[in-house]
């Protein structure tokens, strides 16, 4: 099984790094992936998306038309990317400044309240932490153990001290994705 | 998984079959071989220096930028210099180096040059003095750079440029782009040169072309072009660095590259590297052996991958990028049951002609598809000598088709006419 | 019977060839070659030398000293020169280059490569005049001289200012001798030796860039016979590009 995934929001969000810890997961679990960031001036800012793919064959295009799963964290990366969820494919998104919510009855489509309680609880840096323990509590592609030695793999060794409290905010995304139904 | 590199050799044939059995490679890699020495050992002048200094037998499999396996690569290489200048969408080649700081681990030099200009004329003069030198840049650099690599060629010096393209012409775009082929492979610079030039399609294979560019460049001396794409630079991909070799002594330099300009010893005449030779009759001599030399290198250095061809009866011919988004069209089509197979150059020169040609006669028609406005396309047409219908897709100034948009003109070549 | 005991006061350098120069009579370049020849062989760094050609009158200088060259593109010798430098810093590198290649297409390889303090001495043939090409304008040609591309005089509305580059680079921190010379007279060519040998002696010591600038003539660019061409030197380029040490920061180190 191969997934194909899109993870798209602002700059500054860690939309790229989320996507990072992912591939990085994937790759300790001897799984093929491959990881295409958006790039140039509008990482700062503007909006900024990433592809991961990760699977069991050789992986051929990180170009994309459709996505197995959309992560949405901003309206425009909505507008762009909704359509592009293959029929059956999920969409998770957060609710936090979007103003029109997504409409398609062809896919599974989840939200999670992921800014709001970074902000609320305090940990606005592990936000991306919480999108992501949302999507694997609805798509387990990778385990959580895996996720947090990718992370580990991933940050300097003087931020490793955060892992606990990342490790805590995955499983505090998972509680807070819920199924929304058209 | 039904792919096959080829090469001349046979016996590099059966080994690069086993490369793409998965079990096979792994095992080689337990073994502790890079992927190109796997690859390419039977054709590559050999280096006393790849037993030496093995960092670890069992290499770690890592996840990459492109852009950071070029780096790296370079530095287990035992490359003896970088000379760049900042450009988007390369610029972690320089950043990562920087970082790695290998001047005080195996002593490579790392400069940031004042311009394009100087750095690669940085590059010319290292490679005369014999060391493994490189630089790297992206499209309108490349540009800058051509009057050095013109030198370079006339001077028969090798060396390693990195060219990660970018949708021109002029400051253009900083998005991913092949529109530099005619640039890079018929000529660039002035005057009758060939540049050897390989199109890593993965970040393994932006890895395993820094190992196989310097090899043919020495092999030849002559300068050799990796040339990618932002695509192939910015993404992450798992890969495996080749074994860190020491650096060459000057003694090794001295025996391996006795035209090195590194001091004259009283027993040896002059070693002087100039491309200027006013004597039109000693010059066309000059000439004649640099293409005695291109058609050697055309002869045995042709590389490429074939990718679900053997009943295939029509073709997409892709490089780099444009090849990794093929290979999905490719799926794509046979799921719905076309017979089409994907070629792929890995040398843009040497072209793979002889292959290509190989098609005459089994395939209806080609599709060329190029982030460019058709470019390519005119080698392909050669190789195949306009017999097998050829059409052009691409995009243009940044633009990457996806793999549907590809499909629906994959699927145009069984109904429309040429 | 008396006995004569011969004692050798002049000879050509060890290092200097038998090939024919191609510069013309009166030529400033042959001297300063020869000058280099014997500092090379009398430092004992014939082994250890590699030198820059530039593109200019010079581009075969290579072709009459018998050490290792590298003959650089026009203006490039400085980037060369940084290379060669940085990846053998036990050898001696310069570069020799006249005004067109270091003080207009050059630049900016001249002034990074000081900038940086490279351990390199580079040797500046000023003759104000592009000789190779035929005795077009240099950006060192004075006001009013009149060169095939200035052929009214050099203009400043048109041509701009002579430009004093060695003064230039003597401003920036990277450099530790910055001179100027000629060797027209006897004792010019002393002195250029001796700036030349302490030169050499810097780069080995890495105390960053040297540059002599040599004042020079050019007989065929100037239309004038050898001794004319000196005399007019003395006259008109001397006053604008004064000889002398225009900084040194090498003996207190």
């Amino acid at each position: 099984m191969q997934h194909e995934i899109i993870i798209a929001g602002f700059g500054g969000q860690g939309v790229l790094s989320m996507g990072k810890i992912l591939a990085y997961a994937g790759l300790i679990e001897g799984k093929e992936v491959a990881w295409f960031p958006s790039y140039g001036p509008e990482q700062r800012g503007g909006t900024a998306n990433v592809t991961v793919i990760i699977g069991e064959e050789r992986i051929s295009s990180p170009i994309l038309n459709e996505f197995d799963i959309a992560i949405i964290l901003n309206q425009p990366s909505l507008e762009k990317f909704e359509p592009t969820v293959k029929i059956g494919g999920t969409l998770i998104y957060d609710g936090y400044g979007i103003q029109q919510a997504p409409v398609r009855n062809d896919i599974h489509i989840y939200e999670i309240d992921a800014m709001n309680t970074a902000n609320d609880e305090g940990i606005s840096k592990a936000f991306n932490m919480l999108v992501l323990g949302g999507l694997l509590k609805i798509a387990p592609i990778v385990s959580i153990e895996s996720i947090l030695s990718g992370l580990k793999k991933s940050l300097p060794e003087r931020h490793h001290k955060f892992l606990p409290m990342n490790e805590q905010a995955i499983k505090r995304g998972m509680s807070l994705v819920k199924k929304i139904t058209n | 998984m039904n792919v096959c590199v080829f090469f001349q050799n046979s016996a590099i044939n059966n080994l690069c079959a086993a490369f793409f059995h998965k079990k096979a490679f792994f095992k080689a890699i337990l073994q502790g071989f890079s992927i190109s020495t796997l690859l390419f050992s039977e054709k590559v002048v050999p280096l006393p220096s790849v037993t030496r200094n093995v960092l670890s037998m069992t290499e770690e499999i890592k996840l990459l930028k492109g852009n950071e396996a070029i780096a790296l690569a370079a530095i287990r290489y035992g490359a003896d210099g970088y000379f760049g200048y900042p450009i988007t969408p390369q610029s972690e080649i320089m950043e990562t180096l920087m970082e790695e700081m290998p001047w005080t681990t195996t002593g490579m030099v790392v400069l940031q040059a004042e311009s394009e200009v100087a750095a690669i004329n940085m590059v010319y003069g290292g490679a005369a003095c014999g060391k493994r030198v490189m630089t790297s840049s992206s499209s309108p650099g490349i540009s800058l750079k051509q009057e050095g690599i013109s030198f370079m060629a006339g001077g028969e010096l090798p060396g390693l440029i990195v060219n990660v393209m970018r949708g021109g012409p002029g400051l253009g775009t900083i998005q991913p782009s092949q529109s530099d082929y005619f640039q890079t492979v018929k000529g660039g610079g002035h005057g009758d040169y060939k540049l050897i030039t390989l199109a890593p399609a993965s970040v393994q294979e932006m890895a395993d072309h820094v190992v196989l560019a310097f090899d043919l460049s020495f092999k030849y001396r002559n300068p050799a072009m990796i040339l990618t794409d932002g695509v192939i630079g910015q993404m992450m991909e798992k890969v495996i660095l080749p074994p860190q070799r020491a650096r060459r002594t000057d003694d090794e330099i001295r025996k391996e590259c006795p035209w090195a300009a590194l001091g004259k010893p009283a027993n040896r005449p002059p070693n002087i590297h100039s491309s200027l030779e006013l004597d039109s009759q000693r010059m066309e001599q000059n000439n004649l052996r640099f293409q005695a030399k291109y058609r050697q290198i055309e002869a045995n250095e042709t590389r490429g991958e074939e990718y679900r061809c053997e009943d295939a009866e029509y073709l997409i011919v892709a490089f780099g990028s444009a090849a990794r988004i093929s290979q999905k069209v490719v799926d794509m089509a046979r799921a719905k049951g076309m017979k089409i197979g994907l070629f792929r150059p890995i040398t843009l020169y040497p072209f793979p002609v002889r292959e290509l040609y190989s098609y005459v006669g089994k395939i209806k028609k080609i599709l060329c598809l190029e982030l460019n406005a058709g470019q390519m396309i005119e080698d392909v047409k050669l190789a195949v000598e306009c017999r097998i219908p050829t059409i052009h897709y691409g995009r243009l100034g940044g633009i990457i088709p996806t793999p549907q948009e590809v499909l629906d003109k994959v699927e145009k070549l069984q109904t429309e006419q040429q | 019977m008396t006995t004569v005991t011969e004692t050798t006061v002049y000879q050509k350098p060890r290092l200097m060839n038998d090939n024919p120069m191609h510069y013309c009579p009166g030529c400033s370049h042959g001297v300063v070659h020869k000058l280099l020849a014997e500092v090379i062989d009398e430092m004992g760094l014939a082994e250890k030398t590699i030198g820059i050609a530039p593109v200019g009158c010079a581009v075969f200088a290579y072709n009459y000293l018998d050490i290792d060259w590298i003959e650089a593109a026009h203006g490039r010798a400085p980037a060369v020169a940084t290379a060669a430098k940085r990846l053998n810093p036990d050898k001696m590198v310069f570069t020799y280059q006249g005004d067109g290649d270091l003080a207009a297409i050059g630049t900016a390889e001249t002034i990074h490569a000081c900038n940086r303090g490279e351990n390199i001495v580079i040797v500046f043939i000023n003759n104000a005049i592009y000789g190779m090409t035929g005795g077009q304008m240099a950006p060192t040609t004075l006001l009013d001289m009149k060169t095939s591309t200035c052929p009214y005089g050099r203009n400043i509305a048109l041509n701009g200012y002579p430009l004093k580059i060695t003064e230039l680079l003597a401003h920036l921190k990277g450099t530790c001798l910055v001179a100027r010379e000629t060797v027209h007279t006897a004792a010019a060519i002393k002195r250029s030796k001796k700036l030349l040998q302490r030169a050499f002696a810097n780069a080995m010591a890495g105390k960053g860039t040297s540059i002599i600038e040599i004042v020079s003539t050019c007989a065929s660019g100037w239309k004038m016979t050898p001794d004319e061409a000196n005399q007019w030197m003395v006259a008109n380029m001397l006053p604008f590009y004064p000889t002398g040490i225009i900084k040194d920061e090498t003996t207190n180190s």
